[in-house]
C-alpha cells in the first residue's frame, strides 16, 4: 500500500455524469441507504427512514416514516425489508409500503448494535456481549461472546454466523449443538464480511487495518497500512475483489485465487486528496462507486481505474452508496442529508 | 484535541472509589436546574435515580491497542457509545463517563487520544475524581485503583468532610498533595460543589492549559487556595503549614528553567522518556521555551501518548520559562532531571 501514485488533480479532463443525478433533497443526516422494491430508502442517523420513488424524478412521493425513537445504530436489507436496529433497544423492520413491524424489544433497553440479514429470511442482532439468531419457526437463540460485539454477518451457505468481538470472531452455528468455532486475533474487531464463495472472513478492525481468515485452514491475512479506520467494504461482482474505504483512494484486495490477498498487494484506484469514505461495488459489472469526504463521487472500472465523475467535491463527506440489484441506479447521500439517484 | 473547537462535545471522566460518592455527584449534576442535558455513559444500570433517555450502559471493556504497548489500552465500548451517540448530536450538550470504582481512568483518556472519529466529535474535558475524606488515607494505602484515581485527577472532589475532624482533613488533604498537588481540590458535604468547578474545565485543553492552573506547578507545597463554597479555609493556626507526605511509590515532578531549550534535543528526549518510562507516568504537561522560536509551545501526555503544539507567540515581558509535571509511580526522578537539563540549549 505504500506504492507510490499522483495524487488526483482537478477533475476537469475526466468524464461527468453529474447533469444525469437527480438531486433528492433528505434533510436530515443519512447513515445508510437501500433499494426496497420498487423505492428506495434513506435511512436516517435518527428516527425516520426516508423513502423515496426509486423509478421518479427524486422530487415528487417522498415520505417519511419513524422507525425508531432514537438513534438508528444498524440497518442490513435483502431488498425487500430493512431491519434496523436502535438506541431505543428496538428491532425493528420495514417493507417497502413503508410498515413497520417490532421484531424484538431488549428488555433492558440496550442498544441495538448490529443486526445482520440471511437470505433465507433469518435475522441477527446484538444487544452489548450477547448475539441473537432468529430463524423460521424456531425460537431465538442467544450466544454471549466474551466481550461486545462488533460486527455480525451471515455466512453464505448454511446457518452460520461470524460474531466478531475483541481478539477475534466467533463462528457459531444457531441450530447445532457443536462448539462454536473461535478465530483468534488480538485487537478489537468491528465489521465483519464472508467472501460470496464462502472461503474467507474479513474484519475491519478498531485500528486502521483488516484482518482476514481463510476458512480452509484458518490461515492469517493481515491487510494493513490504511491512514484511517476501514467503514465501508464491498465484495466485487462475484467475490473477486474486496473493495474498502480508510485510505486517500480506493484500496483493492485481491480475493480471486485460493490464496486471497496473502503476500500481494492491494490495487489502488481513484487517488484524490480526501479520504474514501464509502465504496459500493456494481452488482454485475467490474465497476464500482466511491464516495469521498470532500464530497466527490466517482464510478471507477476495475479493470484499469477510468474514472468518471459523478458527483463534485465541495460538501459533507459521502455517508453511504447504493446500488439496485439490476445495476441500473446509484444512489447516494451525504452526511449532511443532500442526496441524489443516478440512472444509468 | 490540539484544535480546541467548541463544536466538539466536552466529556467529563467521572471516577472515584467505591461509595466515595460519584453517584451522588451524578445525580446532582443531573438533577439541578442548569438548562443542560447530559448524556451519561454508566458502568451499572439502574443506579440513577434520575429519568433519563440518554443513559447508557457500558462494560468498560478495556482492549491493547497492537502497537507493542501494553499501557496502550483503550476503551472499545467507549469508542462504540460515543459513535452511536454522536446519531444524536444536537440532543445534548455534553458527556459524563462514568467508571467503576475500581477502574484506571487511562484507557478513558487515551481513547481520546488514539480514536480519529472519538477525536473528530468529542473532546475530553476533565478527569473529576470523588474521594471520601474519611475512608481515602486508608484506601491510598491498600486499594492502588484509589491512587492511581487521584494521581490523575484534573480535579478532585474530596467529599463527606463533614464526617472527619479538622487535623484528619488536614491529614488527608496531605496525602492527596503529596501524590497530585496540581488538581483543583474541593471540599464537599454530600457532593455540595458548583457544577461550574467540575464541568467545563477544560483541562486537557492545550490553549488553557495555563489559564484554568493559574498555580500550575508552583502548587507543590502548597494546598489549593481554589475554592470558596461552603467551607473556609482549614486553619492555619498550628503554625507550621501544612503537613508534608511523600508518597513512597506515587510522586509528582517539577521541572523548570528560564534558559531556552534546544528543539532537537528535547523533542527525542521527551518521546524516548515516555516511550521507556510510559507505564510509570501517569500524566505529563509542559509548557516550553524553545530557543530560536518565539512561539510558546505546550504539550500534555497520558502514558505514552503525547500531544503538543505552538500555542501562540511569548508575550513582551513574559518571561521565557519552560515548565514540565509528571505525575506518576515510582519516577525515575535523577535520570528525569539529568535528560533535562541535557535539552538546555549551553
Amino acid at each position: 500500500m505504500t506504492s507510490g501514485f499522483a495524487p488526483g488533480g482537478e477533475q476537469a479532463s475526466i468524464a461527468s455524469v453529474t447533469d444525469r443525478v437527480r438531486p433528492v433533497a433528505i434533510g436530515a443526516p443519512v447513515t445508510a441507504i437501500h433499494f426496497l422494491g420498487p423505492r428506495l430508502a434513506f435511512v436516517g442517523a435518527e428516527e425516520s427512514v426516508t423513502l423515496v420513488d426509486a423509478q421518479g424524478d427524486g422530487q415528487g412521493a417522498i415520505s417519511r416514516v419513524t422507525v425508531h425513537d432514537g438513534g438508528i445504530l444498524c440497518t442490513a436489507s435483502d431488498g425487500a425489508r430493512i431491519v434496523m436496529g436502535g438506541d431505543d433497544g428496538k428491532l425493528v423492520a420495514l417493507d417497502a409500503k413503508g410498515e413497520v413491524t417490532l421484531l424484538a424489544q431488549d428488555a433492558k433497553r440496550r442498544w441495538i448494535d448490529n443486526v445482520a440479514l440471511h437470505h433465507d429470511g433469518a435475522v441477527a442482532w446484538s444487544a452489548g456481549k450477547t448475539a441473537f439468531v432468529r430463524g423460521g419457526r424456531r425460537e431465538d437463540k442467544t450466544f454471549d461472546m466474551p466481550s461486545t460485539v462488533g460486527g455480525l454477518a451471515f455466512a453464505p451457505r448454511g446457518l452460520r454466523v461470524a460474531v466478531a468481538h475483541y481478539n477475534g470472531v466467533t463462528l457459531w452455528f444457531p441450530n447445532m449443538a457443536a462448539n462454536p468455532e473461535f478465530l483468534e486475533w488480538a485487537g478489537s474487531h468491528l465489521s465483519v464480511v464472508f467472501s460470496p464463495d464462502n472461503k474467507f472472513l474479513v474484519t475491519a478492525m478498531h485500528e486502521p487495518a483488516l484482518h482476514g481468515w481463510r476458512l480452509a485452514d484458518n490461515r492469517h491475512m493481515r491487510m494493513s497500512g490504511y491512514p484511517g479506520r476501514v467503514r465501508s467494504m464491498s465484495w466485487s461482482a462475484g467475490g473477486k475483489f474486496l473493495a474498502t474505504s480508510g485510505a486517500d483512494a480506493v484500496i483493492l484486495w485481491p480475493f480471486a485465487s485460493k490464496d486471497g490477498p496473502m503476500g500481494k498487494e492491494p490495487a489502488m484506484l481513484a487517488p484524490l486528496q480526501a479520504r474514501v469514505s464509502a465504496v459500493a461495488c456494481h452488482p454485475k459489472q467490474d465497476v464500482l462507486a466511491a464516495g469521498y469526504s470532500d464530497g466527490t463521487i466517482l464510478m471507477v472500472r476495475l479493470e484499469d481505474g477510468a474514472e468518471i465523475l459523478v458527483r463534485r467535491n465541495g460538501t459533507a463527506a459521502v455517508a453511504a452508496l447504493a446500488w439496485n440489484a439490476k445495476g441500473t441506479l446509484l444512489a447516494f447521500a451525504a452526511e449532511d442529508g443532500d442526496a441524489g439517484l443516478l440512472p444509468l | 484535541m490540539a484544535e480546541s473547537s467548541s463544536q466538539k462535545i466536552p466529556v467529563t471522566v467521572l471516577t472515584g472509589y467505591l461509595g466515595a460518592g460519584k453517584t451522588t455527584l451524578l445525580n446532582r449534576i443531573l438533577s439541578e436546574n442548569h438548562g443542560k442535558k447530559y448524556a451519561v455513559i454508566v458502568n451499572e444500570f439502574g443506579e440513577i435515580g434520575i429519568d433519563n433517555d440518554l443513559i447508557i450502559g457500558a462494560d468498560e471493556e478495556v482492549f491493547e491497542m497492537n502497537n507493542g504497548c501494553v499501557c496502550c489500552t483503550v476503551r472499545g465500548d467507549l469508542v462504540r457509545i460515543l459513535d452511536g451517540l454522536m446519531k444524536r448530536k444536537g440532543k445534548f450538550d455534553a458527556i459524563i463517563v462514568e467508571t467503576t470504582g475500581l477502574a484506571d481512568p487511562a484507557p478513558v483518556a487515551q481513547t481520546f487520544f488514539v480514536d480519529e472519529d472519538v477525536q473528530k466529535n468529542a473532546r475530553l474535558d476533565a478527569v473529576v475524581t470523588v474521594a471520601d475524606a474519611k475512608w481515602l488515607s486508608d484506601r491510598l494505602k491498600d486499594a492502588p485503583e484509589a491512587k492511581n484515581q487521584i494521581a490523575f485527577a484534573d480535579v478532585i472532589v474530596l467529599n463527606k468532610t463533614d464526617l472527619v475532624s479538622k487535623p484528619e482533613l488536614a491529614e488527608v488533604e496531605a496525602r492527596i498533595r503529596g501524590i497530585n498537588p496540581y488538581a483543583k481540590l474541593h471540599r464537599t458535604e454530600r457532593c455540595k460543589v458548583a457544577l461550574s468547578d467540575v464541568l467545563e474545565r477544560g483541562a486537557f485543553d492545550l490553549d488553557r492549559i495555563l489559564e484554568i492552573e493559574p498555580d500550575f506547578l508552583e502548587a507543590g507545597d502548597d494546598h489549593d487556595h481554589h475554592h470558596g463554597h461552603d467551607h473556609h479555609h482549614h486553619d492555619h493556626g498550628h503554625g507550621h503549614g501544612l503537613k508534608h507526605y511523600h508518597d513512597e511509590e506515587m510522586q509528582s515532578l517539577a521541572l523548570r528553567t528560564d534558559k531556552p531549550l534546544d528543539a532537537t534535543k528535547f523533542m527525542p528526549w521527551l518521546q524516548n522518556l515516555v516511550a521507556s518510562e510510559g507505564q510509570k507516568i501517569l500524566r505529563s504537561k509542559g509548557i516550553l521555551a524553545f530557543s530560536d522560536d518565539d512561539d510558546r509551545y505546550v504539550f500534555q501526555g497520558v502514558h505514552m501518548m503525547l500531544e503538543g503544539d505552538h500555542q501562540r507567540k511569548w508575550k513582551d515581558g513574559e518571561p521565557r520559562e519552560s515548565r514540565l509535571v509528571f505525575i506518576g509511580r515510582e519516577l525515575p526522578e535523577q535520570t528525569i532531571r539529568d535528560g533535562f537539563e541535557s535539552c538546555i540549549t549551553s
